[in-house]
């Protein structure tokens, strides 16, 4: 078992075009460090110096991580982290 | 209840328990019925205070110009203020949205200029500003920014549901341009210690997602993160199951971003209930499902419904 991260378009660059990449990790931030050591260039398109970028939003298990304890909030093996862009939406 | 007209008649709106879906007697669900406003959606209270205020500011004189970024229930609640009022409304509205929306802003007398379907609401907002800068006459709103769409719910949704609810624990809400979640959420955050404001927020298929590059991404101005206690996103196929059990169990004709608030409650529902804490959820009911039958999402299976709402904007 893993932690199965899926990627946005715009980010699969990184990823060689894979909608989902597999890693590992006890926090947010352990499992980017991982993705990193395959996906060189990923990290960094999701985190600055203040944490999460501001127009990136990351659901552990479809809640928002932001509430959760950001790049702190605990992960384990069987959970599903969602990468998306913030973005306007639909119907307004 | 008599009012002096229809616009008097804003808010108010009925809050229902719901018995069939409720875990227990100590767990409770309850839905806020405002698909009974005025045009029947929410964004009547948005829309009819942003045009007071701008009134009050001396923004709009008579015959006045307004233009709005919105795909839907926004530009129908202001076609109607601006039609009551005399105003002329144009909306910014990407093109995959449903026909029914359509229909009704240009009954109600707006006129639509549409915009690119990928990129969806993102796309209408950077029309809709650049429409703005190059007509300096018009008056944009704007939704997204515009503090009178968060006070309406301050003043009015969150009143409305604690003089309703005063034992309420959770409030519930879709997540667009935050007003409802904002609004809300600060009075009850006032006056009920430890209330939990959670936002459901729609997940939609790629293309709406389809930014060139990470910096092109948009938080409405008015959303401020603290208000809030948790934040779900909600796949259509959930809020289409939900929108199903709400008309098969309670028989409410929901819209299906209700469905994606429901998804939320029922989660937050389950964790009281194993937790054995009591819990009283209101969440919004933001529209009726009348709006949708085009979208197919009534007929047929759910996952040829599904399929059906692929690449559409459902909430």
């Amino acid at each position: 078992m893993a932690i199965e991260v899926r990627i946005p378009t715009i980010l699969r660059s990184y990823t060689g075009g894979a909608k989902s990449v597999e890693g590992s990790g006890s926090t947010l931030s352990d499992l980017l460090a991982d993705l990193e050591s395959r996906h060189g260039g990923l990290r960094e398109r999701l985190v600055d110096d203040g944490g999460l970028r501001r127009f990136v939003n990351v659901y552990l298990n479809d809640e928002d991580v932001r509430f959760l304890g950001g790049l702190d909030a605990p992960v384990k093996d069987g959970d599903t982290v969602t990468v998306l862009p913030a973005v306007a939406g639909g119907a307004r | 209840m008599r009012y002096d007209s229809l616009l008097d008649s804003l808010g108010h709106t009925p809050l229902v328990g719901l018995p069939g879906l409720s875990p227990s007697a100590d767990v409770r669900l309850w839905a806020k019925l405002e698909d009974r406003n005025p045009t029947g959606s929410v964004k009547d209270r948005a829309a009819f205070f942003m045009v007071a205020q701008a009134e009050k500011d001396g923004l709009l004189t008579p015959g006045a110009t307004l233009l709005e970024p919105t795909s839907g229930n926004t530009g129908i609640s202001l076609a109607l203020v601006a039609k009551l009022r005399g105003y002329r409304l144009i909306c910014v509205m990407p093109e995959n949205t449903s026909a029914e929306r359509r229909q009704l802003l240009e009954m109600y007398g707006a006129s639509v200029i549409s915009s690119p379907a990928a990129g969806g609401s993102n796309e209408a907002v950077r029309v809709a500003k650049q429409l703005a800068a190059e007509n300096p006459g018009w008056v944009m709103l704007y939704q997204y920014g515009n503090e009178a769409n968060a006070r309406a719910h301050y003043e009015t949704t969150g009143p409305e549901l604690l003089a309703d609810l005063p034992e309420i624990t959770h409030f519930v809400a879709g997540l667009g341009t935050s007003g409802t979640l904002m609004g809300t959420g600060r009075y009850l955050r006032e006056q009920v210690p430890g209330v939990q404001i959670v936002a459901a927020e729609p997940r939609y298929g790629e293309l709406v997602y389809g930014l060139r590059n990470m910096d092109e991404g948009f938080v409405p101005e008015l959303y401020d993160e603290s208000v809030l206690t948790s934040r779900f996103s909600v796949s259509a196929t959930d809020a289409l199951r939900r929108t199903r059990e709400l008309l098969d169990v309670e028989g409410i004709l929901a819209g299906i971003s209700s469905g994606g608030a429901l998804h939320a409650a029922l989660a937050l529902a389950a964790k009281a209930q194993s937790a054995g804490r009591r819990a009283d959820i209101a969440f919004v009911i933001a529209d009726a499902g009348w709006r949708y039958l085009s979208t197919g999402a009534y007929a047929g299976t759910l996952d040829e419904a599904e399929e059906r709402l692929e690449g559409q904007l459902w909430a």
